[in-house]
């Protein structure tokens, strides 16, 4: 059933986050999942904070130093040498 | 295992002796995620790139007061937060404190977008567009909870670590997490509801 969040929702908030990162208590966790079974918003919110994560920290994992700042990095620290020896 | 116990990293003894090919090794294993940090965090590629140079450059000056309590990594994660900072601080004109405004700057937390987006297909959650829009959002974020969000989703640290590196308690640091997820999601959410091919608002 679609509703609007209530108060009660937003007490669950705090244990989807712990629930996400593993953190949550095993008995508040069969609640949470309970309440979830019933509330399509909270269940909603809760594959959508996942997915948030996921998409954040994959496009993180894409990012790595540009070899021209690399080669400035290891100028500036005067690591030259070092940066020659490890290609 | 412990981080100095790891082929990629030098030992400290080596560090404090401050042997110029240990510190290479230091500046090799950790200069991309000090860089990703700092990119994340300033949303500028020169501003990060100073960022990463003064990180390693204060590292080295003050290796010998690294007592070794935390890890090495956890302990660059701070020189280049703290940096960051500074030069948000800069740039904005006045000096503000990272504990300001954590509780309001991000604004109400209680969800306003419920779409679920998850169903969308990989090739529209993935595109450059999309990164371009999380971008946009974790920008939209406090410095304070940014850093916290940072840290422990995209970094991967865990509580105690990302709570070590700003220097807080990890209930102060979930708490920022929590508001810098919810913020992203609503943010995320209103980015997808718009590819939704029936939008459901």
């Amino acid at each position: 059933m679609k509703h609007s969040h209530n108060a009660h929702c937003h007490n669950t908030l705090e244990q989807l986050n712990a629930y996400i990162d593993g953190e949550l208590d095993p008995a508040l966790c069969s609640l949470l999942e309970e309440h979830m079974e019933n509330c399509e918003d909270c269940y909603i919110v809760y594959n959508t904070l996942q997915k948030t994560i996921e998409l954040c920290r994959s496009d993180g994992e894409k990012i790595s130093l540009p070899q021209d700042a690399r080669q400035r990095l290891y100028a500036a620290l005067k690591l030259e040498d070092d940066l020659t020896s490890e290609e | 295992m412990s981080e100095h116990n790891n082929h990629n990293v030098p030992d400290l003894a080596a560090l404090q002796r401050k042997e110029k090919g240990a510190f290479a090794r230091l500046v090799d294993a950790h200069s991309d995620k000090i860089y990703r940090l700092a990119l994340k965090m300033l949303g500028d590629q020169q501003d990060a790139e100073d960022v990463l140079q003064e990180t390693f450059i204060k590292a080295f000056n003050h290796i010998d007061g690294f007592e070794g309590r935390s890890k090495l990594s956890t302990w660059l994660y701070r020189i280049a937060v703290n940096e960051a900072l500074m030069l948000l601080r800069k740039r904005k004109g006045k000096l503000t404190s990272i504990e300001a405004g954590v509780e309001l700057d991000d604004g109400e937390v209680m969800p306003r977008q419920i779409v679920d987006w998850c169903c969308l297909p990989e090739r529209e959650l993935m595109k450059d567009q999309t990164r371009q829009a999380i971008n946009r959002a974790i920008q939209t974020l406090s410095d304070a909870n940014r850093a916290a969000f940072l840290l422990r989703d995209v970094e991967g640290l865990s509580t105690q670590e990302a709570a070590e590196v700003l220097e807080i308690s990890e209930s102060a640091l979930k708490v920022r997490l929590m508001r810098a997820r919810l913020a992203l999601r609503e943010e995320l959410s209103q980015y997808f509801s718009e590819m939704m091919p029936d939008k459901v608002l």
